[in-house]
């Protein structure tokens, strides 16, 4: 049995082209990058959760749910953690889950591309969706990203070689830059690859501001030699539709959320010569889709912290390793998501000492740590929902296979039928 | 002066929030009414007695009170938060947001202090014999404007972001700073006794900032204005600095010749 048009939840680019064929227990991938068909072998995981586990023992459905109910009603300050490869369905049931206790809730974007999200706070985002790039932009620049090794069909997909409206051409009608302190596989490809030392971005970005501005920079600056730094403006400046795609070699480097907020602001700048658009690529499959689900309930982006009865949000604060770090929660609810494989030494040991409620898929270090553990239902493939894009474009997910258990439909069930019991 | 003494019993590990505790709520009250203020634990309220002994007198005025904090309040936040007068002493370690948007009155702490203190006040002053967290005097996320009145006083060594978008008052900085000290400044006196971190004054459109130690580099957007002997009553020589100048602003760096 073939199905087409099904979309990968990987990474954030969520290609929606992607065939897979269900062959005598075998699952065939057509179009998916190497990540992606990898994701989709994730149905025959020998691993798989198939019956949920209260302290490691296998118990019914509804004896996991009520202890699960049980741990979550009796914290002072539950913390709710999901993860992005999941619907957005699911993320909003845990926000339900997470404002009824008074807790927090957070997701991948505290781990990850949270300082992109506090960039655009400080200084705001002219952007446009890939479709765009992909039609308009003769200029890409790739800064502290790497496609071709992040998000392996960025680059033939949307934003370098497809032929788009205003560019026939397709490649030869684009420049690429790459700006990186190494030699990426991104880079080897590039047009211009500026090497710039590493942590030093924010530098190279104040040195660019300035010399839109008509200020002269005198030398180099942050390992670029002079004339680079004036050919990256000029053809930044000189441009007809430029975009800059910005990776987690900026928000994971010295000055964090800074040095988004520099880049926006040099894009901002930009708009005084020619069209110029700046788009986070975001990582973890449906990120975005956190982000829009947590910005619609509460108005803030992740890291929102229920447990005065109405939303506050203060990244360092009520962001999940820093509460984690502090011992500021006394238990969580992780779902679709290996936490503890992730965090830092202090942080999983101090994990250990409460207790945890989990929705996994199959098995892995935080069903190991969890006191309940819930099986985890595969978005995507045995559930449907919607998915958000790295530019926000809104996707559907559709399911092909049924689940191997007849409790729950989906995570957002799961997650539907633990509220209930919380509620009773 | 009237005094108040609090002694922290058994504060919980997930932390408290006790913005009750400052000489605004504290004044008129008997002993038993400031036992039966609110403090935040978790989702939960509770009351102040449950965590603190509390002993001494109130006056009828703020201005008239001080409270004395012995004993370690480092998991105690939002302590003397919004304050207009009166004084709040910690002998001990003080949580975060310790004096946010304090509008008057006087904060001393002996030990050191969580992040967010002294955000966007509007008057008064704190004083910290040790050290400080981040966004000291700094404003809240999606606020434009940090500190626009008072004065702050770290002794030890301060965090990221000091002073961020600050438009008025005085900061000053026994030791060292973390990185991006002055962010995005708008006016006010920011002196750094010790180092100063990476990007120091970045963003920063007026007011001064003044490093008595080293910058261990400074951004290209800053420009050499010359050598000046002595700032805001400073002796010495200076080498002046202008910017930032990737966001057209004319503040001005000075750094110890």
């Amino acid at each position: 049995m073939k199905h087409r048009n099904v979309v990968c939840c990987v990474c954030g680019a969520v290609c929606d082209d992607i065939e897979v064929g269900l062959v005598g227990g075998e699952i065939k991938v057509k179009n998916a990058c190497a990540l992606g068909r990898a994701r989709f072998q994730e149905l025959t995981n020998e691993d798989r959760i198939k019956e949920p586990l209260v302290g490691g023992v296998h118990v019914d459905w509804d004896q996991a749910l009520d202890k699960a109910a049980k741990i979550l009603k009796n914290a002072e300050h539950p913390l709710i953690f999901i993860g992005s490869v999941t619907s957005t369905e699911t993320m909003r049931q845990g926000i339900r889950i997470a404002e009824y206790l008074g807790g927090v809730v957070d997701s991948h974007p505290t781990l990850c591309e949270g300082p992109m999200i506090m960039g655009i706070q400080e200084a705001g985002m002219p952007s446009s969706t890939l479709g765009e790039v992909r039609n308009r932009a003769d200029l890409v620049v790739f800064w502290g990203a790497n496609p071709l090794q992040s998000h392996l069909r960025h680059l033939s997909r949307y934003s370098l070689f497809p032929e788009g409206r205003f560019r026939k051409g397709g490649r030869r009608d684009r420049k690429l830059v790459v700006v990186d302190p190494r030699k990426t596989k991104t880079a080897e490809i590039a047009d211009l690859h500026v090497q710039v030392d590493p942590n030093k971005d924010y530098e190279l970005m104040s040195a660019v501001m300035a010399i839109l501005k008509g200020n002269d920079v005198g030398g180099d600056v942050a390992g670029v030699g002079r004339e680079t730094i004036y050919e990256l403006a000029d053809l930044m400046k000189n441009c007809e539709f430029g975009a800059v795609f910005i990776g987690l070699g900026l928000a994971s480097s010295l000055g964090k959320y800074r040095n988004l907020e520099r880049l926006m602001k040099l894009v901002r700048d930009l708009n005084r010569f020619t069209r110029f658009v700046i788009i986070p690529n975001l990582g973890h499959g449906n990120v975005s889709g956190f982000i829009q689900a947590m910005t619609s309930a509460s108005g803030y982006p992740f890291g929102v912290d229920y447990s005065r009865g109405y939303p506050r949000y203060n990244p360092g604060e009520y962001t999940t390793v820093d509460l984690l770090r502090r011992g500021e929660v006394d238990a969580m609810l992780i779902v679709a998501a290996d936490l503890v494989a992730h965090m830092p030494r202090d942080v999983v040991r101090f994990m250990k000492g409460i207790p945890i409620v989990s929705v996994n898929v199959s098995q892995c270090p935080t069903a190991l740590f969890s006191d309940v553990v819930l099986p985890g239902v595969v978005a995507g493939m045995e559930s449907s929902g919607t998915i958000y894009r790295l530019d926000n474009v809104p996707l559907p997910l559709k399911k092909f296979v049924e689940p191997p258990f007849s409790f729950t439909e989906s995570d957002e069930d799961t997650l539907r039928q633990l509220f209930d019991r919380l509620r009773c | 002066m009237k005094e108040i003494r609090l002694k922290p019993k058994a504060i919980p590990g997930i932390g408290m929030e006790a913005e009750n505790i400052s000489p605004d709520m504290f004044a008129e009250k008997s002993l038993k009414e400031i036992r039966a203020l609110d403090v935040f634990v978790g989702n939960k309220k509770k009351k102040l007695g449950e965590y603190f002994t509390v002993g001494g007198e109130a006056s009828e005025k703020p201005e008239d009170l001080r409270i004395v904090i012995r004993g370690d309040a480092s998991k105690v936040k939002r302590i003397g938060e919004r304050m207009s007068a009166g004084e709040v002493i910690i002998e001990g370690d003080a949580g975060m947001h310790l004096g946010s948007r304090m509008s008057g009155g006087e904060i001393r702490v002996s030990g050191s202090v969580g992040s967010w203190a002294g955000m966007e006040m509007s008057g008064g002053r704190i004083t910290i014999e040790g050290d400080a967290g981040n966004f000291f005097g700094a404003a809240y996320r999606g606020r434009g404007c940090g500190m626009t009145e008072g004065e702050i006083e770290i002794k030890g060594n301060a965090g990221h972001n000091l002073g961020g978008n600050m438009g008025a008052g005085r900061i000053t900085v026994g030791g060292d700073s973390g990185e991006f000290a002055g962010v995005g400044m708008k006016g006010g006196v920011l002196i750094i006794s010790g180092n100063a971190g990476l990007r120091v004054g970045a963003g920063m459109i007026d007011g001064i900032i003044i490093v008595e130690g080293g910058i261990k580099e400074m951004l290209p957007s800053f420009k050499e204005r010359g050598r000046v002997d002595g700032v805001k009553g400073l002796s010495g020589a200076f080498i002046g600095y202008e910017g930032d100048l990737a966001e057209c602003g004319r503040g001005r760096l000075y750094v110890r010749d």
